[in-house]
């Protein structure tokens, strides 16, 4: 049988579709996992309008399955709301390193440079989790993850 | 119930078909991301009330059914949602008055005693926040703004106001729901909005008209006809081809 730390291990393979660099477990969407005769698996979903959520849905039972989990049920849950404070501090990393700023109180800094000084062109990036940024310093432009 | 959650979810649906017709059509690519953006927010917003309402109703009916398989007079939106795109300064003026009332609205559901509606609002109020600061940062650029962002923004002001009056209108509905405690008076939220209204306005430079008038109906099924004409197009493929997937 399997077990819950086999599940959670499984599921930080999987990739959220939008941001490859980060699994499903760094990204904090994971809420509970219960092995047994049947495997639950608890989701939230990121923002309302993030389309990504029925193919996160889609990529975790494919990925289960593929590990010979036959009994799986998922339930999406919305209490307590998702936030940028569940990412993990150690996906801040990885999330720099692919050039988006990571979620963070007051202006980002430059993914690329470091620098402390962007100006924010748009509240709305290539996502919806995503804000829009130029760095002052080695102009370029870049998202930066929205805190909620 | 039911019927209160079709008032929030068809607000969030309606409005979110509106802003989505601007895809592709907006005046600069940033804002034609935002809009995109926010209308999915509010279709995904959508699917929580509506799914929640089909649950409640218990006839098996899920989100999609109730978006795409109701006519008009089933509709339970505010009627400033339905009112058409027009000009992008009416489409963003129409956003403003919305997210105003919406924000506050959310607000206050998240201490509902239905713990499902407080579950929801406490997800959406969050993403209703970064809506309402855009809207009041872009009414205060275009209203403070050029001679002709200025009165685009005022005539827009002028014409969506008719529509204000029906946000805090209490009707029987909801003395029940605020005698459960699901929901407080809507007219309990106008003094919060008319404070929060006037603080944008006069950074925007606008003035707020005067009358009180206000056009009444679509909370109980009384729609504009540009709502038919809406679902027309919204409603399409499930109407011509029932039960299609992608």
């Amino acid at each position: 049988m399997v077990t819950e730390a086999q599940i959670w291990g499984w599921l930080a393979e999987v990739p959220d579709p939008e941001i490859p660099v980060l699994s499903l477990v760094d990204l904090g969407v994971i809420r509970e996992v219960q092995a047994g005769d049947e495997v639950l698996v608890k989701v939230t979903p990121t923002y309302s309008g993030c389309p990504a959520t029925t193919v996160i849905n889609l990529d975790i039972e494919a990925k289960l399955r593929s590990k010979g989990v036959q009994n799986l049920r998922l339930e999406t849950q919305i209490a307590p709301p998702w936030t940028t404070d569940w990412i993990k501090p150690e996906a801040h990393e990885k999330l720099r390193a692919y050039g988006i700023a990571p979620p963070r109180a007051g202006k980002p800094s430059c993914p690329r440079c470091g620098s402390a000084s962007a100006t924010l062109v748009s509240r709305f990036g290539s996502t919806p989790c995503k804000s829009h940024y130029k760095c002052a310093e080695c102009l370029e432009p870049f998202d930066a993850f929205k805190c909620i | 119930m039911f019927e209160f959650l079709l008032r929030m979810g068809d607000n969030t649906l309606v409005l979110g078909h509106r802003v989505s017709e601007w895809c592709g059509h907006s005046p600069v690519l940033e804002e034609d991301i935002a809009l995109a953006n926010i209308a999915l927010d509010m279709i995904g917003q959508t699917r929580l009330w509506l799914g929640l309402a089909g649950e409640v109703e218990g006839q098996g009916r899920d989100a999609d059914a109730l978006a795409f398989r109701r006519d008009v007079w089933d509709f339970r939106n505010l009627l400033i949602v339905e009112r058409p795109n027009r000009d992008y300064g009416h489409t963003l003026m129409r956003q403003f008055l919305f997210d105003l009332w919406h924000h506050e609205r959310l607000a206050d559901l998240c201490l509902s005693s239905d713990d499902r509606v407080a579950g929801i609002a406490a997800k959406c109020v969050k993403e209703a926040d970064y809506h309402l600061e855009r809207s009041i940062d872009l009414v205060v650029r275009l209203g403070d703004g050029t001679a002709e962002s200025h009165a685009k923004m005022q005539a827009a002001l002028e014409a969506l106001w008719p529509y204000v009056g029906e946000m805090f209108v209490d009707d029987g509905l909801d003395v029940e729901m605020a005698e459960q405690g699901i929901a407080p008076l809507p007219s309990s939220q106008r003094a919060r909005f008319d404070a929060a209204l006037d603080r944008a306005l006069a950074r925007a430079t606008l003035i707020r008209p005067e009358s009180d008038f206000a056009q009444k109906g679509g909370r109980s099924g009384t729609h504009t006809e540009d709502l038919g004409h809406m679902l027309a197009t919204m409603q399409f493929l499930q109407r011509a081809y029932p039960d299609a997937r992608w």
